[in-house]
């Protein structure tokens, strides 16, 4: 590789962010002066391109500092883990949160989606503008979902420095989102993640029973709470016992697809090619989902414990914790939780004193839907752009860095603990059917108490929506998100589980449950669902690269009209829609049709 | 090529195309296993030399058992497959990707596409006049070579004879995403600022004239390309000791672009800025 920089200079400040990650620079190969050592031998080659991996954390750093991404910076970064300039670029470019163009230091990230929206995101964004016009020094971005349906609407503001702050603001006035912005360092911290569990409290919880129970911040107090058991019942058993136990209880994965855990492991663990790596999703970024975020920021150690597990019966010692980057209080939890755990040799060298070597790297994402997708989750953290690779090989053969990979959710995880703790058994006897054990579900919109909810499996949308308080003139239920299904107010019988959304033609998804009153104008609603695909689309293949605006243009054409008038239009998102369906790469491409095909069918969105 | 290279001798593998009874050497692609079959399956962004990047989407078949099509480019036969190609299914995908790629860039310059079209009876103008396209100024910055990304289906092929796979220049990329994804060198600069050396790969492999030779672009411009007048000869660049193949495209005896043949075991259609653009001396007669 001949690589090639231009003239542009990194400014002090600049360096220092990048030095601050790498270390400082040891010859003129990557951008130190040059030493009389510099002529007899050549750093970089293989050494320094192994690090590709570092490149999105270097582009954080930078942006974290400076606020955006300039070309003197970009070509430091580069000229320091050997990477060509133009695949960087293509990096820095894919992701929402990095700017390459100069831009203030303060951002304002006003969540536009969909419960923010009918929770009247689009007044909140004009009053914000008005405020913080020019001159202001504070950008203002209208942002996909940042995950905080239960407080929406929702802002999140990052000021750029060392250290960068955040501040998040939900739910958000016009008066809160514009202090945020001004001073984020001094914002009155977030409501206890327990608030967003109406049932906290309550004993007979397996999933959030430690949310707002346990300090988050205290790994004492979550030993104390049960912390660590399933761990040690872990290694009592061994690998194979505790894959057994897992496929014994049935557990599936709870993102979406709904693959086994226990066969997952399985294969990953078979493979001959080492080593095997776990990586844990934790960049849920379908819109109307907030769960993992909860988990994160109420019980991170909970999730530490299921990583070690997983890791350990898949014979993995490395394991990455891909975080989205929209989250900073669970960020700075899971960082905390993952250095106490190091420290009291829960994670490491020898993890219990078991002999068993395990650690975890956080991978902070930096706003792009896509990398939700696991194979895209892998680009992503390999420093490449977040595009998904077609699949055949599957992860459990080919994976993170083209190694043997169990990729699970947050959420499928957490569920390890009471089933090493409890048996499989008694595990299995819950829920109904395939679907085993308990779901959480994060219900927003039109609820009185909105926030996550954890049910056996095969309770009904409409018993969910009873404990959510669902208020009158219910127009329609959204399941499983963006990518998931509209629904009736009289089918409100549909059990929850796997089997029995499939059974009545939808999805359940990633458990969201976004309720919409009849105040909600529903083409609208339909136009901002399109308008996500189309902005989240990596647009590699030309199904979904293509088929999201072609489906966002017809939407706008019709967002007035019914009938006739809108039939042709219909008929072309028909047809669109079913070749994205069908020749996509991946689920977004996939699945981006499937709620306004829903809205249409089911709920006679146009007529 | 599009005949599978046999190597090592390889298990034959037996499944179904179409309810015919095949076989084919392991790690035969669908692709190949149908040309081999006499079939045709249309594709825009498979390179006979370059890693299939599916990208495309136009090559998709139906294969029993799968949940979605899959591109018969970089699928591998499966024994006991059953791969069927010319179902209601993938021609509804076909007719659906052609027109989706027809209405959002300038294809008049991409080979196949029109009797593709024609056959599939893709019916690009009915997204209506406002659809969004990649209207894009060509980008000309150099003497030897244009980019016009109004007419760029974003296959990868640059990208990847860009990379790691020939040149390991790493010049180009794909920058931004979703419709506003775009082929670019680093900070979106000219050509001329760039890691680019000029080899002319990335246009050998161009499946639609987005770069090409900044001679064809200028008599397009004019009026005066025509491929018919052309006659191409096949000969040894003179530059250095590898003797890597040249096919020289002549028209009213002037050379007007130079390619490389993709089956020459050695270069596989690469050449070097010099064999690709070094040309003028053969026609300076003064």
């Amino acid at each position: 590789m001949d690589l090639h920089f231009g003239d542009s200079k990194p400014t002090d400040e600049e360096r220092a962010a990048v030095d601050a990650l790498l270390g400082p620079p040891e010859s003129s190969w990557e951008g130190a002066d040059r030493s009389d050592a510099d002529l007899r031998w050549a750093r970089g080659g293989r050494a320094a391109r192994e690090r590709r991996d570092l490149l999105l954390p270097g582009l954080h750093a930078v942006n974290d500092r400076i606020g955006w991404i300039s070309e003197g910076a970009l070509d430091y970064l580069c000229r320091r883990l050997t990477v060509p300039p133009a695949e960087a670029y293509g990096v820095a470019t894919f992701y929402a949160m990095f700017s390459v163009k100069p831009r203030p230091a303060t951002v304002l990230q006003v969540c536009t989606d969909l419960a923010c929206a009918a929770a009247g995101a689009s007044e909140l964004c004009a009053g914000v503008e008005a405020r913080l016009g020019l001159g202001s020094g504070v950008g203002v971005e209208r942002s996909p979902c940042l995950g905080l349906c239960e407080r929406a609407p929702a802002a999140l503001a990052v000021k750029a420095g060392d250290p960068v702050r955040t501040a998040v603001s939900a739910p958000a006035t016009v008066e809160r989102a514009v202090l945020a912005a001004s001073s984020p360092g001094s914002a009155p911290e977030e409501p206890s993640a327990a608030l967003a569990v109406p049932q906290a409290g309550d004993p007979s919880l397996m999933l959030l029973g430690r949310v707002g129970v346990v300090d988050p911040a205290s790994l004492d107090d979550y030993r104390a709470h049960g912390g660590y058991t399933a761990l040690r019942q872990a290694f009592a058993i061994g690998p194979a016992g505790v894959i057994r136990e897992v496929t014994d209880a049935g557990l599936v994965g709870r993102g979406g697809a709904a693959f086994p855990t226990g066969r997952k492991w399985q294969a990953t663990a078979s493979q001959p090619d080492h080593p095997h790596y776990l990586v844990c999703n934790a960049d849920e970024s379908e819109p109307g989902t907030f769960k993992d975020r909860v988990v994160m920021e109420g019980d991170p150690y909970s999730l530490v414990e299921a990583m070690t597990i997983a890791a350990y019966a898949v014979g993995a010692h490395k394991g990455y914790l891909y975080l989205r980057g929209e989250y900073p209080r669970a960020l700075r939890r899971m960082e905390h939780a993952v250095g106490q755990a190091r420290a009291r040799g829960l994670l490491g060298d020898d993890v219990l004193g078991q002999g068993y070597a395990f650690d975890i790297e956080i991978r902070r994402g930096a706003g792009a839907y896509i990398c939700g997708e696991e194979t895209a989750l892998f680009a992503s953290i390999e420093g490449y752009r977040g595009e998904p690779r077609s699949k055949p090989p599957f992860p459990v053969e080919k994976g993170l860095f083209g190694k043997p990979t169990a990729e699970n959710n947050v959420e499928t995880l957490v569920n390890v603990l009471p089933i090493l703790t409890g048996g499989a058994s008694a595990y299995a006897a819950i829920g109904s059917g395939a679907s085993t054990g308990p779901k959480l579900f994060c219900v927003s919109g039109s609820v009185d108490r909105p926030g996550i909810y954890e049910l056996p499996f095969g309770a009904t949308l409409g018993e969910l929506l009873d404990l959510a308080g669902v208020r009158g003139g219910l127009r329609a239920v959204l399941l499983g998100g963006a990518a998931g299904g509209f629904v009736r107010p009289d089918e409100l019988d549909i059990p929850l589980t796997f089997e029995g959304t499939r059974a009545a033609g939808t999805t359940l998804g990633s458990g969201v449950v976004l309720a919409f009153d009849d105040t909600v104008p529903l083409p609208r609603l339909l136009l901002r669902i399109a308008e996500f695909f189309r902005d989240e689309s990596c647009g590699q293949c030309v199904p979904c690269r293509v088929g999201t605006m072609r489906q966002e243009e017809a939407l706008h054409r019709i967002v007035e009209r019914t009938g006739a008038d809108a039939a042709a239009d219909i008929t072309l998102l028909r047809e669109v829609g079913r070749a994205m369906k069908d020749a996509s790469i991946c689920g977004l491409g996939q699945t981006a049709w499937n709620a306004v095909e829903s809205a249409i069918d089911r709920l006679g969105a146009y007529e | 090529m599009t005949v599978t290279t046999l190597g090592i001798p390889r298990r034959l593998l037996e499944f179904t195309l179409d309810g015919e009874p095949v076989r084919a050497p392991e790690g035969t692609t669908l692709l190949d296993a149908c040309r081999s079959a006499g079939k045709d399956v249309p594709t825009l962004c498979q390179g006979d030399t370059l890693t299939p990047k599916n990208a495309c989407r136009v090559c998709v078949v139906e294969v029993e058992g799968a949940r979605t099509l899959v591109p018969a480019c970089s699928r591998k036969a499966e024994a006991g497959m059953e791969v069927r190609t010319d179902t209601e299914r993938t021609r509804h995908s076909r007719k659906v990707v052609l027109e989706l790629l027809a209405s959002s860039v300038d294809l008049s310059t991409t080979p196949e596409v029109a009797g593709w079209l024609k056959e599939y009876e893709a019916k690009p103008d009915r997204f209506g006049p406002d659809a969004a396209r990649v209207d894009e100024e060509p980008r000309v910055d150099n003497d030897l070579y244009v980019r016009d990304y109004g007419k760029c289906i974003l296959c990868y092929k640059c990208v990847d004879a860009c990379g790691d796979q020939w040149q390991n220049s790493f010049a180009i990329s794909v920058t931004g995403r979703g419709f506003d994804a775009r082929i670019a060198v680093e900070h979106d600069g000219p050509l001329t600022e760039s890691a680019c050396v000029y080899c002319g790969n990335c246009i050998e492999v161009c499946p639609t004239g987005a770069l090409s030779f900044k001679s064809e672009f200028d008599m397009r411009a004019a009026g005066t390309w025509d491929e018919s007048a052309q006659t191409g000869t096949t000969t040894v660049c003179a530059y250095c000791g590898v003797g890597c193949n040249l096919t020289l495209h002549v028209q009213d005896n002037e050379i007007v672009k130079v390619t490389s043949p993709h089956d020459n075991p050695v270069t596989h259609g690469n050449l070097c800025i010099k064999g690709r653009f070094g040309y003028q001396h053969v026609q300076n007669r003064d």
